[in-house]
């Protein structure tokens, strides 16, 4: 029992020793912009390698997202004679809902393990320490570029997921279904809202931008430098991300349209 | 950038008490040692006494639980990160592993440090870069990637790397692991030449009993997380020691075990022994 309680004591410390130098990093991380801004250069190569090689996934999920919300949406208004109002059933579950999270999962899937297995190799294989070594502070140059770029990446990719849901709802809906291709869209126009709908998604895709790209840079660069530590942290950091993300919207959804 | 601020007779790394422990394994139990200024010095010692962390404790990169380290004259843990930065730009390091940058191609490797921290124009840094290429042998190899050489390739790349800024001081550690002999001679005379026309400390770790003794000034032999013989090759080789006999003759019994400590080997296979 007293065995039990210490052991629970020493896991809870561990953790709670974690967190705080999660959080220690995170202000390393973002300290680091005064030497990023000089050589925009690095972050452009990483909104490649983190943004740009996400694109395909989250584009083909955008589109097949979106043909199964009007397929859904369709038979549930059509029993209320409201067809017409698709276009803004897709459009509102995408940007308000959909878009953020799926692509947040998606990311953190794609690039938030590929980017934790880079960092843990490199600590492997001395690269770090190498750098140290050289003088240049590992977590400027290597950590805050790959931050940056996670940042700025989740939003497009986000957005980029709603338009390409919306367009898929449109294939379904009004190609398939024979939904009236003019009320799709105008009701669309009409009733998505700027500032509820967009920046709320806006809000919510960049808070899980930065809290994926950070669980992802963190565990690469504390896991164990072993082939073993690497792939553990490769997979704490898909089911971390993956659960911040679900509490996350809760939480935020709950704030911005709670009232 | 050498920068030479003490006179030639004070020491250029200057350790005193040293105690360290990786967790509750003792590495290191109070050893002093002085590497001379412009001198080659070499650090020998069985495999895991903690050659390569007496490298990483002097680079600052770990830190002493007692005892001080001052290179050049300045306490290296109580620099403040920016001032530990700065010195470490007048020292190199060659890793064990090379750790070279995989993402970059070789010539790209050996330009990093001088694109980090000079603004020199792109037509000097390739002319330096290949320069310290050509001084390895590998100028030939600039534009491969790292993934593409061998383990000794690499380190040979990690060498040029390392000096790539002129530092005051390289330390390297197993510089002639996995190199062939002809390598092995032509990273020796490299040594010993930049040792010797540009006065550039050399901290050299290594198991190489033949090789090491041709090039060094001076050897510190480290068992048991102590300094069991100082002295040129000269006096270790007559050295009375039994420990250093063993080791310069490479016998396997002696005071210095080959394995790690353990059970008696019976005793273990017999499962009679807790488990270590
Ligand atoms: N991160 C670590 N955590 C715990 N113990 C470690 C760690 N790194 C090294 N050690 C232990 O410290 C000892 C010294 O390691 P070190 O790498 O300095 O040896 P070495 O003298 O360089 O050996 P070699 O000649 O094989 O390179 C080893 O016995 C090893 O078990
Ligand atoms: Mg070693």
């Amino acid at each position: 029992m007293l065995d039990a309680l210490a052991r629970f004591g020493r896991h809870g410390m561990a953790a709670l020793e974690r967190f705080g130098r999660a959080h220690l990093l995170f202000l390393q991380i973002v300290a680091g912009i005064t030497s990023l801004l000089p050589r925009p250069g690095l972050l452009v190569t990483q909104t490649y390698s983190v943004g740009v090689r996400t694109l395909v996934i989250v584009t083909v999920s955008g589109l097949f997202v979106g043909m199964v919300l009007a397929l859904q949406g369709y038979y549930v208004l059509s029993q209320f004679a409201a067809e017409d109002s698709l276009g803004v059933m897709v459009a509102a579950s995408l940007v308000r809902e959909l878009g953020p999270v799926v692509t947040a999962l998606l990311f953190a899937g794609r690039a938030g393990s590929a980017l934790t297995a880079e960092i843990g190799l490199m600590k492997a294989t001395e690269q770090l320490s190498g750098l140290e070594m050289m003088a240049v502070d590992p977590v400027r140059r290597i950590l805050t570029p790959r931050f940056f770029a996670g940042l700025i990446s989740m939003p497009v990719l986000a957005a980029l997921f709603s338009a390409i849901g919306a367009l898929g709802g449109y294939f379904v809906g009004v190609g398939l279904l024979g939904v009236d291709d003019g009320a799709f869209w105008s009701q669309m126009q009409a009733k998505i809202d700027w500032n509820e709908d967009v920046i709320n998604g806006v809000i919510k895709s960049l808070v899980f931008g930065l809290v994926c790209t950070w669980i992802a840079l963190f565990q690469g660069y504390d896991s164990v430098p072993t082939s073993e530590g690497v792939s553990r942290a490769t997979t704490r950091t898909v089911v971390h991300s993956a659960l911040a993300v679900l509490v996350l919207d809760f939480v935020l959804t709950a704030m911005m349209f709670g009232e | 950038m050498s920068g030479h601020s003490g006179s030639a007779e004070t020491p250029i790394v200057k350790i005193r008490g040293l105690h360290f422990a990786h967790g509750s394994r003792v590495i290191f139990d109070g050893i002093d040692i002085d590497i001379p200024r412009g001198r080659v010095t070499a650090i020998m010692g069985p495999s895991g006494t903690g050659k390569t962390t007496l490298l990483k404790l002097i680079g600052g990169q770990l830190r002493p639980d007692a005892g001080t380290i001052e290179v050049d004259g300045i306490d290296v843990h109580r620099l403040s990160r920016r001032d530990l930065f700065r010195l470490r730009m007048r020292m190199g390091m060659l890793f064990q592993s090379g750790a070279l940058l995989t993402d970059i191609d070789v010539f790209e490797n050996v330009a990093y440090p001088l694109r980090e921290h000079t603004d020199l124009p792109e037509s000097m840094i390739r002319v330096l870069v290949l320069m310290k290429l050509e001084a390895v042998g590998l100028r030939g190899a600039h534009d491969l990637m790292p993934a593409e050489l061998s383990g000794g390739m690499a380190r040979r790349v990690a060498l040029a790397r390392a000096i790539a800024l002129d530092p005051m001081m390289v330390m390297y550690d197993e510089p002639f692991t996995g190199q062939d002999p002809i390598s092995m001679g032509v990273l020796a005379k490299l040594i010993r030449r930049l040792n010797d026309a540009v006065q550039i400390t050399s901290v050299l770790v290594s198991h190489d009993v033949e090789e090491t003794s041709a090039i060094a000034d001076l050897i510190y032999v480290i068992s048991g997380g102590k300094v069991v013989e100082q002295g040129t090759p000269d006096q270790l080789s007559i050295s009375t020691s039994d420990q250093v006999r063993q080791f310069m003759r490479g016998l396997p019994d002696g005071p210095m075990r080959f394995h790690y400590e353990a059970l008696p080997l019976v005793e273990e296979l017999l499962g009679s022994g807790r488990k270590p």
